[in-house]
Protein backbone atom coordinates (compact mmCIF):
# COMPACT_ATOMS: atom_id res chain seq x y z
CA UNK A 1 0.00 0.00 0.00
CA UNK A 2 1.21 3.42 -0.86
CA UNK A 3 1.67 5.95 1.88
CA UNK A 4 -0.87 8.29 0.29
CA UNK A 5 -3.54 5.57 0.12
CA UNK A 6 -2.94 4.69 3.74
CA UNK A 7 -3.43 8.29 4.81
CA UNK A 8 -6.55 8.59 2.64
CA UNK A 9 -7.95 5.47 4.28
CA UNK A 10 -7.27 6.86 7.73
CA UNK A 11 -9.03 10.10 6.90
CA UNK A 12 -12.03 8.23 5.52
CA UNK A 13 -12.26 6.05 8.63
CA UNK A 14 -12.08 9.06 10.92
CA UNK A 15 -14.73 10.94 8.96
CA UNK A 16 -17.05 7.93 9.00
CA UNK A 17 -16.65 7.51 12.75
CA UNK A 18 -17.33 11.18 13.37
CA UNK A 19 -20.43 11.23 11.18
CA UNK A 20 -21.62 8.01 12.72
CA UNK A 21 -21.95 9.51 16.20
CA UNK A 22 -23.59 12.71 15.11
CA UNK A 23 -27.36 12.99 15.01
CA UNK A 24 -29.38 11.26 17.68
CA UNK A 25 -27.57 7.96 17.71
CA UNK A 26 -27.39 7.81 21.50
CA UNK A 27 -31.10 7.66 22.10
CA UNK A 28 -31.22 10.67 24.38
CA UNK A 29 -33.54 13.64 23.90
CA UNK A 30 -36.28 11.13 23.18
CA UNK A 31 -36.68 9.73 26.70
CA UNK A 32 -39.71 11.28 28.35
CA UNK A 33 -39.58 9.46 31.64
CA UNK A 34 -40.91 6.10 32.70
CA UNK A 35 -44.61 5.66 31.81
CA UNK A 36 -45.55 4.98 35.42
CA UNK A 37 -43.26 7.70 36.74
CA UNK A 38 -44.73 9.87 39.48
CA UNK A 39 -44.29 13.58 39.95
CA UNK A 40 -45.47 16.62 41.84
CA UNK A 41 -47.14 19.67 40.36
CA UNK A 42 -46.18 22.78 42.36
CA UNK A 43 -48.75 25.55 41.98
CA UNK A 44 -47.01 28.72 43.14
CA UNK A 45 -50.26 30.70 42.99
CA UNK A 46 -51.47 28.71 46.02
CA UNK A 47 -48.40 28.92 48.27
CA UNK A 48 -48.69 31.14 51.35
CA UNK A 49 -45.15 30.56 52.64
CA UNK A 50 -46.05 28.67 55.83
CA UNK A 51 -42.90 26.50 55.58
CA UNK A 52 -44.75 23.36 56.72
CA UNK A 53 -43.07 21.45 53.89
CA UNK A 54 -39.67 22.33 55.34
CA UNK A 55 -40.73 21.07 58.77
CA UNK A 56 -42.16 17.85 57.34
CA UNK A 57 -38.99 17.19 55.31
CA UNK A 58 -36.84 17.77 58.37
CA UNK A 59 -38.77 15.20 60.41
CA UNK A 60 -39.21 12.64 57.64
CA UNK A 61 -35.56 12.63 56.62
CA UNK A 62 -34.37 12.88 60.23
CA UNK A 63 -32.34 16.00 59.49
CA UNK A 64 -30.59 17.97 62.24
CA UNK A 65 -32.55 20.59 64.18
CA UNK A 66 -32.95 23.85 62.24
CA UNK A 67 -31.23 27.12 63.13
CA UNK A 68 -34.59 28.85 63.51
CA UNK A 69 -38.13 27.54 64.13
CA UNK A 70 -40.06 26.52 61.05
CA UNK A 71 -42.67 29.20 61.69
CA UNK A 72 -40.02 31.94 61.65
CA UNK A 73 -40.71 34.16 58.63
CA UNK A 74 -37.46 36.11 58.95
CA UNK A 75 -35.70 33.46 56.84
CA UNK A 76 -37.41 34.98 53.80
CA UNK A 77 -35.08 37.98 54.03
CA UNK A 78 -32.48 36.00 52.15
CA UNK A 79 -32.67 33.65 49.17
CA UNK A 80 -31.80 30.17 50.36
CA UNK A 81 -30.68 27.01 48.61
CA UNK A 82 -31.13 23.38 49.66
CA UNK A 83 -28.32 22.24 51.95
CA UNK A 84 -27.22 19.16 53.85
CA UNK A 85 -29.53 20.25 56.68
CA UNK A 86 -32.56 21.17 54.57
CA UNK A 87 -33.47 19.26 51.43
CA UNK A 88 -36.21 21.73 50.61
CA UNK A 89 -36.50 25.47 51.22
CA UNK A 90 -39.14 28.08 50.46
CA UNK A 91 -38.07 31.49 49.18
CA UNK A 92 -40.11 34.66 48.91
CA UNK A 93 -40.06 36.86 45.82
CA UNK A 94 -41.62 40.29 45.74
CA UNK A 95 -43.00 39.86 42.28
CA UNK A 96 -45.11 42.60 40.78
CA UNK A 97 -48.02 42.94 40.51
CA UNK A 98 -49.88 40.98 43.17
CA UNK A 99 -47.49 40.91 46.11
CA UNK A 100 -45.15 38.22 47.31
CA UNK A 101 -44.82 34.87 45.56
CA UNK A 102 -43.38 31.91 47.43
CA UNK A 103 -41.39 29.23 45.68
CA UNK A 104 -40.52 25.84 47.09
CA UNK A 105 -37.15 24.50 45.97
CA UNK A 106 -36.05 20.86 46.11
CA UNK A 107 -34.59 18.34 43.69
CA UNK A 108 -36.71 18.41 40.54
CA UNK A 109 -35.94 14.75 39.77
CA UNK A 110 -34.97 15.15 36.11
CA UNK A 111 -35.95 12.55 33.53
CA UNK A 112 -32.31 12.54 32.43
CA UNK A 113 -30.42 13.69 35.50
CA UNK A 114 -27.15 15.52 34.96
CA UNK A 115 -25.99 14.45 38.43
CA UNK A 116 -26.41 10.83 37.40
CA UNK A 117 -24.48 11.37 34.16
CA UNK A 118 -21.67 13.12 35.96
CA UNK A 119 -21.22 10.51 38.70
CA UNK A 120 -18.29 8.23 37.92
CA UNK A 121 -19.02 5.78 40.74
CA UNK A 122 -22.63 5.33 39.62
CA UNK A 123 -24.04 6.41 42.97
CA UNK A 124 -27.20 7.82 41.37
CA UNK A 125 -30.27 5.95 40.14
CA UNK A 126 -33.39 7.21 38.38
CA UNK A 127 -36.05 4.84 39.69
CA UNK A 128 -39.08 3.77 37.69
CA UNK A 129 -41.22 5.73 40.15
CA UNK A 130 -39.45 8.90 39.03
CA UNK A 131 -37.17 9.56 41.99
CA UNK A 132 -33.48 10.38 41.55
CA UNK A 133 -31.87 8.62 44.48
CA UNK A 134 -28.24 8.03 45.43
CA UNK A 135 -26.25 5.52 47.37
CA UNK A 136 -24.20 7.39 49.99
CA UNK A 137 -22.14 4.26 50.61
CA UNK A 138 -20.44 4.47 47.23
CA UNK A 139 -20.30 8.29 47.07
CA UNK A 140 -16.67 9.37 47.20
CA UNK A 141 -17.51 13.02 47.74
CA UNK A 142 -16.12 14.31 44.45
CA UNK A 143 -18.95 16.88 44.08
CA UNK A 144 -19.16 16.51 40.30
CA UNK A 145 -22.94 16.33 40.70
CA UNK A 146 -23.00 19.67 42.50
CA UNK A 147 -21.41 21.22 39.44
CA UNK A 148 -23.50 19.25 36.94
CA UNK A 149 -26.93 20.01 38.42
CA UNK A 150 -28.59 22.82 36.41
CA UNK A 151 -30.78 23.69 39.43
CA UNK A 152 -27.93 23.88 41.99
CA UNK A 153 -29.75 21.38 44.18
CA UNK A 154 -27.39 18.84 45.75
CA UNK A 155 -25.96 19.84 49.09
CA UNK A 156 -22.77 18.51 50.60
CA UNK A 157 -22.02 17.48 54.17
CA UNK A 158 -19.13 19.88 54.63
CA UNK A 159 -19.67 19.44 58.37
CA UNK A 160 -18.46 15.84 58.23
CA UNK A 161 -14.69 15.65 58.40
CA UNK A 162 -14.31 11.95 57.67
CA UNK A 163 -17.17 10.94 55.41
CA UNK A 164 -18.51 13.94 53.52
CA UNK A 165 -21.16 12.91 51.03
CA UNK A 166 -23.81 14.47 48.85
CA UNK A 167 -27.18 15.21 50.44
CA UNK A 168 -30.36 15.95 48.55
CA UNK A 169 -34.11 15.34 48.31
CA UNK A 170 -34.85 11.75 47.32
CA UNK A 171 -38.63 12.19 46.82
CA UNK A 172 -39.02 10.30 50.15
CA UNK A 173 -38.28 7.20 48.09
CA UNK A 174 -37.24 4.86 50.91
CA UNK A 175 -40.10 5.64 53.24
CA UNK A 176 -42.97 6.63 50.99
CA UNK A 177 -42.67 6.75 47.19
CA UNK A 178 -41.57 3.11 46.97
CA UNK A 179 -44.89 2.15 48.55
CA UNK A 180 -46.94 4.45 46.32
CA UNK A 181 -47.36 7.17 48.93
CA UNK A 182 -46.81 10.89 48.40
CA UNK A 183 -43.72 12.54 49.91
CA UNK A 184 -43.99 14.15 53.36
CA UNK A 185 -44.05 17.73 52.02
CA UNK A 186 -47.03 16.96 49.78
CA UNK A 187 -48.95 15.37 52.60
CA UNK A 188 -48.43 18.25 55.03
CA UNK A 189 -49.08 21.16 52.64
CA UNK A 190 -52.24 22.92 53.90
CA UNK A 191 -52.94 24.75 50.65
CA UNK A 192 -52.44 21.75 48.38
CA UNK A 193 -49.81 23.71 46.52
CA UNK A 194 -48.32 20.30 45.81
CA UNK A 195 -50.31 17.82 43.75
CA UNK A 196 -48.90 14.31 43.66
CA UNK A 197 -49.69 11.94 40.80
CA UNK A 198 -48.48 10.32 37.60
CA UNK A 199 -46.38 12.83 35.70
CA UNK A 200 -48.50 12.41 32.57
CA UNK A 201 -51.68 13.14 34.52
CA UNK A 202 -50.07 16.13 36.22
CA UNK A 203 -49.25 17.66 32.84
CA UNK A 204 -52.92 17.34 31.87
CA UNK A 205 -54.04 18.84 35.18
CA UNK A 206 -51.57 21.69 34.73
CA UNK A 207 -52.82 22.45 31.22
CA UNK A 208 -56.44 22.31 32.42
CA UNK A 209 -55.72 24.80 35.21
CA UNK A 210 -54.11 27.19 32.73
CA UNK A 211 -56.99 26.79 30.29
CA UNK A 212 -59.69 27.29 32.92
CA UNK A 213 -58.00 30.27 34.61
CA UNK A 214 -55.90 32.03 31.96
CA UNK A 215 -55.78 35.18 34.09
CA UNK A 216 -54.34 33.36 37.05
CA UNK A 217 -51.51 31.50 35.31
CA UNK A 218 -48.64 32.13 32.95
CA UNK A 219 -49.10 29.79 29.99
CA UNK A 220 -46.14 27.55 30.76
CA UNK A 221 -45.45 24.47 32.83
CA UNK A 222 -41.86 24.71 34.01
CA UNK A 223 -40.27 21.28 33.93
CA UNK A 224 -42.40 19.86 31.14
CA UNK A 225 -39.54 20.27 28.67
CA UNK A 226 -36.70 22.02 30.50
CA UNK A 227 -33.45 19.99 30.47
CA UNK A 228 -35.33 17.03 29.02
CA UNK A 229 -38.23 17.25 31.48
CA UNK A 230 -38.42 16.93 35.26
CA UNK A 231 -40.69 14.91 37.55
CA UNK A 232 -41.48 18.02 39.57
CA UNK A 233 -43.43 20.59 37.57
CA UNK A 234 -44.25 24.21 38.32
CA UNK A 235 -47.17 26.52 37.58
CA UNK A 236 -46.86 30.24 38.32
CA UNK A 237 -48.92 33.39 38.14
CA UNK A 238 -45.96 35.59 37.20
CA UNK A 239 -43.17 35.12 34.69
CA UNK A 240 -40.88 32.37 35.88
CA UNK A 241 -37.77 34.55 35.77
CA UNK A 242 -39.40 36.84 38.36
CA UNK A 243 -39.42 34.03 40.89
CA UNK A 244 -35.87 32.81 40.46
CA UNK A 245 -36.23 30.26 37.68
CA UNK A 246 -33.62 30.07 34.95
CA UNK A 247 -35.73 30.63 31.87
CA UNK A 248 -32.76 30.40 29.52
CA UNK A 249 -32.50 26.66 30.06
CA UNK A 250 -32.34 24.46 27.01
CA UNK A 251 -34.92 21.74 26.46
CA UNK A 252 -32.11 19.30 25.78
CA UNK A 253 -30.84 17.22 28.67
CA UNK A 254 -27.53 18.41 30.10
CA UNK A 255 -26.04 15.17 28.84
CA UNK A 256 -26.48 16.30 25.22
CA UNK A 257 -23.97 19.11 25.84
CA UNK A 258 -21.22 16.55 26.25
CA UNK A 259 -22.42 13.48 24.34
CA UNK A 260 -20.63 14.45 21.11
CA UNK A 261 -17.40 14.95 22.93
CA UNK A 262 -17.81 11.77 24.98
CA UNK A 263 -18.69 9.84 21.81
CA UNK A 264 -15.34 10.79 20.30
CA UNK A 265 -13.37 9.58 23.31
CA UNK A 266 -13.53 5.85 22.43
CA UNK A 267 -12.62 6.66 18.83
CA UNK A 268 -9.62 8.67 19.96
CA UNK A 269 -8.54 5.91 22.28
CA UNK A 270 -8.83 3.13 19.67
CA UNK A 271 -7.87 4.80 16.44
CA UNK A 272 -5.33 7.43 17.45
CA UNK A 273 -2.73 5.02 18.88
CA UNK A 274 -2.75 2.97 15.69
CA UNK A 275 -2.85 6.07 13.51
CA UNK A 276 0.05 7.83 15.14
CA UNK A 277 2.05 4.64 15.49
CA UNK A 278 1.57 4.31 11.73
CA UNK A 279 2.74 7.88 11.19
CA UNK A 280 5.70 7.29 13.41
CA UNK A 281 6.71 4.08 11.66
CA UNK A 282 6.35 5.67 8.23
CA UNK A 283 8.26 8.76 9.27
CA UNK A 284 11.11 6.76 10.72
CA UNK A 285 11.09 3.96 8.12
CA UNK A 286 13.94 5.55 6.20
CA UNK A 287 16.26 5.31 9.18
CA UNK A 288 16.10 1.58 9.72
CA UNK A 289 14.37 0.29 6.59
CA UNK A 290 17.18 0.92 4.07
CA UNK A 291 18.42 -2.60 3.93
CA UNK A 292 15.02 -4.38 3.71
CA UNK A 293 14.00 -3.84 0.11
CA UNK A 294 14.77 -1.85 -2.92
CA UNK A 295 11.14 -1.07 -3.80
CA UNK A 296 10.94 2.25 -2.02
CA UNK A 297 10.83 5.38 -4.08
CA UNK A 298 14.20 7.00 -4.32
CA UNK A 299 14.44 10.09 -2.17
CA UNK A 300 15.57 13.34 -3.71
CA UNK B 1 -83.51 33.44 31.08
CA UNK B 2 -81.21 31.24 33.12
CA UNK B 3 -80.76 33.99 35.64
CA UNK B 4 -84.55 34.19 36.12
CA UNK B 5 -84.74 30.44 36.42
CA UNK B 6 -81.87 30.40 38.90
CA UNK B 7 -83.59 33.07 40.90
CA UNK B 8 -86.80 31.05 40.84
CA UNK B 9 -84.98 27.93 41.98
CA UNK B 10 -83.31 29.88 44.73
CA UNK B 11 -86.62 31.41 45.78
CA UNK B 12 -88.37 28.03 45.84
CA UNK B 13 -85.49 26.58 47.85
CA UNK B 14 -85.69 29.38 50.38
CA UNK B 15 -89.47 28.92 50.64
CA UNK B 16 -88.97 25.21 51.28
CA UNK B 17 -86.42 26.05 53.95
CA UNK B 18 -88.75 28.51 55.63
CA UNK B 19 -91.75 26.19 55.36
CA UNK B 20 -89.95 23.18 56.81
CA UNK B 21 -90.25 22.69 60.56
CA UNK B 22 -87.45 24.31 62.53
CA UNK B 23 -86.60 21.05 64.31
CA UNK B 24 -85.78 19.04 61.17
CA UNK B 25 -83.82 21.91 59.67
CA UNK B 26 -81.63 22.20 62.73
CA UNK B 27 -80.79 18.54 62.37
CA UNK B 28 -79.79 18.96 58.75
CA UNK B 29 -77.82 22.16 59.07
CA UNK B 30 -75.42 22.00 62.01
CA UNK B 31 -74.70 25.21 63.90
CA UNK B 32 -71.19 24.11 64.74
CA UNK B 33 -68.86 21.62 63.08
CA UNK B 34 -65.82 20.17 64.78
CA UNK B 35 -62.93 19.90 62.32
CA UNK B 36 -60.30 17.51 63.61
CA UNK B 37 -58.34 16.26 60.59
CA UNK B 38 -55.19 18.08 61.78
CA UNK B 39 -55.65 16.95 65.38
CA UNK B 40 -52.17 15.42 65.45
CA UNK B 41 -50.55 18.87 65.35
CA UNK B 42 -53.33 21.27 66.31
CA UNK B 43 -56.31 21.41 68.64
CA UNK B 44 -59.61 20.76 66.92
CA UNK B 45 -61.24 23.72 65.23
CA UNK B 46 -64.83 24.42 66.19
CA UNK B 47 -66.21 25.90 63.01
CA UNK B 48 -69.12 28.21 63.73
CA UNK B 49 -71.36 27.23 60.84
CA UNK B 50 -74.30 29.35 61.97
CA UNK B 51 -72.19 32.50 62.07
CA UNK B 52 -70.87 31.84 58.58
CA UNK B 53 -74.39 31.28 57.24
CA UNK B 54 -75.37 34.66 58.65
CA UNK B 55 -72.29 36.33 57.16
CA UNK B 56 -72.17 34.71 53.73
CA UNK B 57 -75.87 33.97 53.25
CA UNK B 58 -75.43 32.02 50.01
CA UNK B 59 -74.69 28.35 50.76
CA UNK B 60 -73.26 27.85 47.26
CA UNK B 61 -70.39 30.17 48.16
CA UNK B 62 -68.81 27.18 49.91
CA UNK B 63 -70.98 24.26 48.85
CA UNK B 64 -70.66 24.77 45.05
CA UNK B 65 -73.54 23.14 43.18
CA UNK B 66 -74.61 20.82 45.98
CA UNK B 67 -76.90 23.23 47.80
CA UNK B 68 -78.02 26.85 47.82
CA UNK B 69 -78.40 28.89 44.65
CA UNK B 70 -77.17 27.24 41.52
CA UNK B 71 -73.61 27.88 40.55
CA UNK B 72 -72.77 30.62 38.10
CA UNK B 73 -69.26 29.37 37.32
CA UNK B 74 -69.16 28.96 33.52
CA UNK B 75 -67.05 25.82 33.81
CA UNK B 76 -69.61 24.22 36.14
CA UNK B 77 -72.85 25.27 34.44
CA UNK B 78 -71.96 23.33 31.31
CA UNK B 79 -73.12 20.28 33.27
CA UNK B 80 -74.67 21.62 36.43
CA UNK B 81 -77.00 24.34 35.17
CA UNK B 82 -80.03 22.28 36.17
CA UNK B 83 -78.52 20.22 38.96
CA UNK B 84 -80.63 20.18 42.09
CA UNK B 85 -79.40 19.97 45.63
CA UNK B 86 -77.50 16.75 46.21
CA UNK B 87 -77.96 14.22 48.98
CA UNK B 88 -74.50 14.88 50.42
CA UNK B 89 -73.30 18.39 51.08
CA UNK B 90 -70.55 17.94 53.66
CA UNK B 91 -67.05 18.93 52.46
CA UNK B 92 -65.57 15.55 53.35
CA UNK B 93 -68.04 13.69 51.14
CA UNK B 94 -66.35 14.93 47.96
CA UNK B 95 -62.98 16.24 49.18
CA UNK B 96 -60.96 13.24 50.26
CA UNK B 97 -58.90 13.26 53.42
CA UNK B 98 -56.22 11.27 51.54
CA UNK B 99 -56.32 12.67 48.00
CA UNK B 100 -53.01 11.12 46.91
CA UNK B 101 -53.38 7.55 48.12
CA UNK B 102 -52.98 4.77 45.57
CA UNK B 103 -56.73 4.11 45.54
CA UNK B 104 -57.55 7.81 45.09
CA UNK B 105 -55.11 8.15 42.18
CA UNK B 106 -56.52 5.08 40.44
CA UNK B 107 -60.04 6.42 40.77
CA UNK B 108 -58.96 9.85 39.56
CA UNK B 109 -57.41 8.51 36.37
CA UNK B 110 -60.74 6.97 35.34
CA UNK B 111 -62.87 10.10 35.54
CA UNK B 112 -63.17 12.48 32.61
CA UNK B 113 -64.28 15.40 34.79
CA UNK B 114 -63.52 16.41 38.35
CA UNK B 115 -60.02 14.97 38.05
CA UNK B 116 -58.52 17.93 39.90
CA UNK B 117 -60.69 17.98 43.03
CA UNK B 118 -58.82 19.29 46.04
CA UNK B 119 -58.24 17.12 49.07
CA UNK B 120 -60.12 17.99 52.24
CA UNK B 121 -57.29 20.00 53.79
CA UNK B 122 -56.59 21.90 50.56
CA UNK B 123 -60.29 22.64 50.06
CA UNK B 124 -60.72 23.98 53.59
CA UNK B 125 -57.66 26.18 53.45
CA UNK B 126 -58.11 27.54 49.95
CA UNK B 127 -61.78 28.24 50.45
CA UNK B 128 -61.54 29.58 53.99
CA UNK B 129 -58.31 31.56 53.66
CA UNK B 130 -59.28 32.87 50.24
CA UNK B 131 -62.57 34.25 51.55
CA UNK B 132 -61.02 35.47 54.81
CA UNK B 133 -58.51 37.47 52.81
CA UNK B 134 -61.25 39.10 50.74
CA UNK B 135 -63.54 39.70 53.72
CA UNK B 136 -60.84 40.70 56.20
CA UNK B 137 -61.14 37.56 58.34
CA UNK B 138 -58.25 35.95 60.24
CA UNK B 139 -55.60 34.41 57.96
CA UNK B 140 -52.72 33.41 60.25
CA UNK B 141 -52.24 29.68 60.94
CA UNK B 142 -52.78 29.99 64.66
CA UNK B 143 -55.68 32.42 64.32
CA UNK B 144 -57.83 29.36 63.64
CA UNK B 145 -55.70 26.45 64.90
CA UNK B 146 -54.08 26.35 68.30
CA UNK B 147 -50.92 24.32 67.98
CA UNK B 148 -50.50 21.50 70.47
CA UNK B 149 -47.30 20.09 71.94
CA UNK B 150 -46.74 17.72 69.02
CA UNK B 151 -47.24 20.64 66.69
CA UNK B 152 -44.62 22.66 68.53
CA UNK B 153 -42.18 19.75 68.20
CA UNK B 154 -43.01 19.42 64.49
CA UNK B 155 -42.31 23.08 63.80
CA UNK B 156 -39.35 23.21 66.22
CA UNK B 157 -41.17 26.09 67.86
CA UNK B 158 -42.35 27.07 71.33
CA UNK B 159 -40.70 24.83 73.90
CA UNK B 160 -38.88 23.01 71.08
CA UNK B 161 -37.38 26.12 69.51
CA UNK B 162 -33.64 26.02 68.87
CA UNK B 163 -31.62 27.79 71.60
CA UNK B 164 -31.55 31.55 71.15
CA UNK B 165 -27.75 31.65 71.34
CA UNK B 166 -27.59 29.52 68.21
CA UNK B 167 -30.21 31.69 66.59
CA UNK B 168 -28.16 34.84 67.05
CA UNK B 169 -24.96 33.23 65.97
CA UNK B 170 -26.34 31.39 62.99
CA UNK B 171 -24.59 31.99 59.78
CA UNK B 172 -26.36 33.98 57.16
CA UNK B 173 -25.61 33.97 53.50
CA UNK B 174 -24.67 31.10 51.20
Amino acid sequence: MKRRDFLKGCMACGAAATLGVSGNAWGINSFEGYPEGMGVLVDLTRCVGCRSCEAACNKEQKLPAPDAPFDDKSVFEEKRRPTEKAYTVVNRYDAKPGGPVYRKIQCNHCNEPACLSSCFVNAYTKTKEGAVIYNPKVCVGCRNCLIACPFYVPGYSYSSAFNPVVKKCIFCYDTRLKYGNPPACVEVCPQEVLTFGHRNELLKIGRDRIREKPDRYVDHIFGEKEVGGTSWLYLAGVNFDQVGFDTTMSNDPILSNVKDFLGIVPMVLTIWPALFTGFHLLATKKNHGDGHSGQEDPKP
Amino acid sequence: MYAVRNWLFGGVFMLVLIASPAGSRAKEIPDSISLGSLANLYEKVDFNHAKHIMLVKDCAECHHHTTGTLTQNPDCVRCHKNSGATAVVACKDCHKAQPFSGAALREKSKTAYHDDILGLKGAYHQNCTGCHRRMGGPTGCQDCHVRNKKGDAFYSAGAYAPPQAHGEGRQRGN
